[in-house]
């Protein structure tokens, strides 16, 4: 066992040096700009009173390499300084949105996940069929979609017809039963889009374990198709559905910036963007590190797991 | 539902044009062009159709259009008419005619951004692959860190930098591209540089960008040409959804994206004109799919 905990821990450190390499890369992204932030962000009129008033305020004084010690600490502690636009502490505009952003992924891969290991097995099962071609060409469809196309579709199907609203108007005193409600039409239009590329996936990892001789001697001794896959094709299969749905709830991780909008929802998408649009500097590097920090570790979690899953990588000679 | 219907006649008809143009061609070409054309599925023939009717209209945009693009022709959402067959946008623009050169300006902006992203990406890749050493590790583990940040939030991160025109939206989604083709061109450029033909052009005394030009880049070509076409769907999604974000191609500009968001509040009254942008867009990259699929599959060598 204690070679399992070693691999981890080993993939771990790993994963802490990845964020480490991004967290640069997100912080060198301001010392790209050609000549000052403080002038590209005030534009050309600024007195240079004003220039000299924001680069003291922004801490653009110091060193590059001691200012990026102060963020970097300072974002492990939870405080990413103050916002340009309307210096207001960025950890309180973060605050509630990232428990509303990651509530809307959790919701989103709980509905995705079983449907897509369904669909996908099915359609694994009825290779060829009918279902299967349709589920199939439903899938490369939904792929080739913009989301915000999936998402007005939805509106104008269910929220047209007042039966989900279009907008969602939550605050931290709305209860559970509520919130699922008001956020279905948004985790619906994410569910949609990775659906389709976890189905294809799943399938695709099953159909190649079918032609495996173990399954093929599963067969010859009369075991149901069914019996056959649960039993001897999926534990083997789980190594790459586990990477799939992983990756994909790291895609949704961008996926709901668009959503977000789209459903006015208040997550730190919306925020993003907003922050994109006013050229809040500051703001974009605080979200952006924290989608980066969730993108890397799903992707530890997802190799962790596969390996843990696959005796033969588990026992490597 | 009337709409629905209307759309999915349209799409069989399509379809239809596409089986008849695909009879034609096995009955009137010989040759290799024949073989392909038998060769052909359905679904890439529709695709191959669908492409050929983008770039026809967005050649032809003026002689096309009934209005002009950027002009105000009517009152602020007009219903669909005799004289404006889609109605008109926000301020008056006629829909049909900002539909019409959106598939320039959208499609255009796509491609210039797939083809430099394309460039930039194959030559450093296939380079790297030839070089090996020092220069290899560099550029690949420069890649790999850029990857490790999902690519919108990695473009919008460079957007707020170099702020949001049109020129920095294809700056930065190229080079966001750039490092995905990186990967996939020095993986299959490594696959040919161990050839032995690399080896005597080699000692023939050639230089690097000779060999990338006519020994490596022939020879990598078909898994190249099915990623640009999957590529210029990636790039073609992520600028439509910048534009829809209003951080892309903006107005007065017609483009798909920036048309759903400037129009989206109709939708809540049930008109569906804001989603005949964001379905060109769907089209179009259905499109592109169906051809990369027969591509790859015709590459892997696959049959039936």
């Amino acid at each position: 066992m204690s070679n399992v905990i070693r691999m981890i821990l080993v993939r771990i450190s790993l994963g802490i040096g990845l964020l480490f390499i991004v967290s640069l890369v997100i912080f060198s992204a301001t010392e790209l700009l050609p000549g000052d932030l403080a002038t590209q962000l005030l534009g050309q009129s600024a007195t240079p009173e004003t220039v000299a008033a924001l680069r003291a305020q922004l801490g653009l004084n110091d060193p590059a390499p001691l200012r990026y010690w102060n963020w970097l600490t300072g974002a492990l502690t939870g405080d990413f300084g103050i916002a340009l636009s309307n210096g207001r502490p960025i950890s309180d505009l973060i605050g509630t949105r990232l428990g509303n952003t990651v509530f809307l992924a959790l919701y989103a891969a709980a509905l995705s996940v079983p449907i897509s290991l369904v669909l996908g097995i099915l359609a694994a099962l009825w290779r060829n069929s009918f279902f299967d071609r349709i589920a199939n060409a439903g899938a490369l469809t939904a792929i080739s979609f913009p989301e915000f196309f999936v998402a007005y579709i939805l509106v104008l199907w269910l929220a047209q017809t007042g039966i989900f609203p279009s907008m969602v108007r939550i605050n931290p005193t709305t209860d559970f039963g509520d919130r699922l409600y008001m956020t279905f039409l948004p985790a619906l239009t994410l569910t949609l889009v990775v659906t389709a590329h976890m189905m294809r996936m799943t399938r695709a990892a099953i159909i190649n374990l079918m032609a495996s001789p173990y399954i093929e001697m599963a067969r010859l001794k009369g075991l149901s198709p069914l019996r056959i896959v649960l039993r001897h094709a999926l534990p083997n299969a789980l190594a790459p559905i586990i990477n799939v749905i992983a990756l994909n709830l790291a895609y949704l991780i961008t996926g709901v910036v668009v959503v977000e909008v789209v459903f006015v929802y208040p997550g730190l998408g919306q925020l993003m963007v907003d922050a994109v649009s006013n050229r809040d500097i500051a703001v974009v590097q605080a979200v952006a590190l924290i989608f980066a920090a969730a993108y890397v570790a799903l992707n530890l979690i997802a190799d962790v797991l596969s390996t843990i899953t696959n005796p033969r990588l588990m026992h490597r000679r | 539902m009337e709409f629905a219907a209307s759309v999915i006649f349209g799409l069989t008809a399509l379809f239809a044009i596409a089986w008849v143009l695909r009879a034609s061609a096995r009955s009137s070409l010989s040759g290799n062009a024949r073989s392909l054309a038998n060769d052909i599925p359905l679904t890439a023939a529709f695709g191959l159709l669908v492409i050929a009717i983008y770039a026809i209209v967005a050649i032809s945009a003026p002689a096309i259009a009934p209005f002009p693009e950027r002009e105000i022709v009517g009152g602020q959402f007009q219903a669909w008419s005799g004289a404006h067959p889609l109605g008109t946008d926000r301020i008056g623009r006629d829909m049909l005619s900002r539909l019409i050169y959106g598939a320039r300006n959208t499609v255009g902006i796509a491609f210039a951004t797939t083809t430099l992203a394309f460039v930039v990406g194959a030559i450093l890749g296939i380079w790297a692959a030839l070089t090996g050493g020092w220069l290899d590790q560099v550029l690949s583990r420069f890649v790999d860190a850029l990857m490790a940040i999902p690519a919108l939030i990695f473009s919008l991160l460079l957007l707020t930098i170099f702020g949001t025109s049109v020129l920095s939206l294809i700056l930065v989604i190229a080079a966001v591209d750039a490092t995905r083709v990186f990967r996939l061109a020095r993986a299959v450029a490594q696959g040919v540089v161990v050839m032995d033909y690399i080896e005597a052009a080699k000692l023939r005394g050639e230089g690097a960008w000779f060999l990338i030009r006519r020994e490596i880049l022939p020879n990598s070509m078909a898994p190249l040409v099915a990623e640009f076409g999957l590529r210029f769907c990636f790039v073609f999604l992520a600028i439509s959804s910048l534009s829809f974000l209003g951080l892309g191609i903006k107005p007065p500009t017609a483009d798909w994206g920036s048309m759903v968001r400037d129009n989206a509040t109709l939708i809540t009254f049930g008109d569906v004109t804001p989603l005949l942008p964001a379905g060109c867009i769907a089209l179009l990259t259905v499109a592109v799919n169906f051809v990369v699929d027969w591509q790859l599959h015709r590459a892997s060598g696959l049959k039936g």
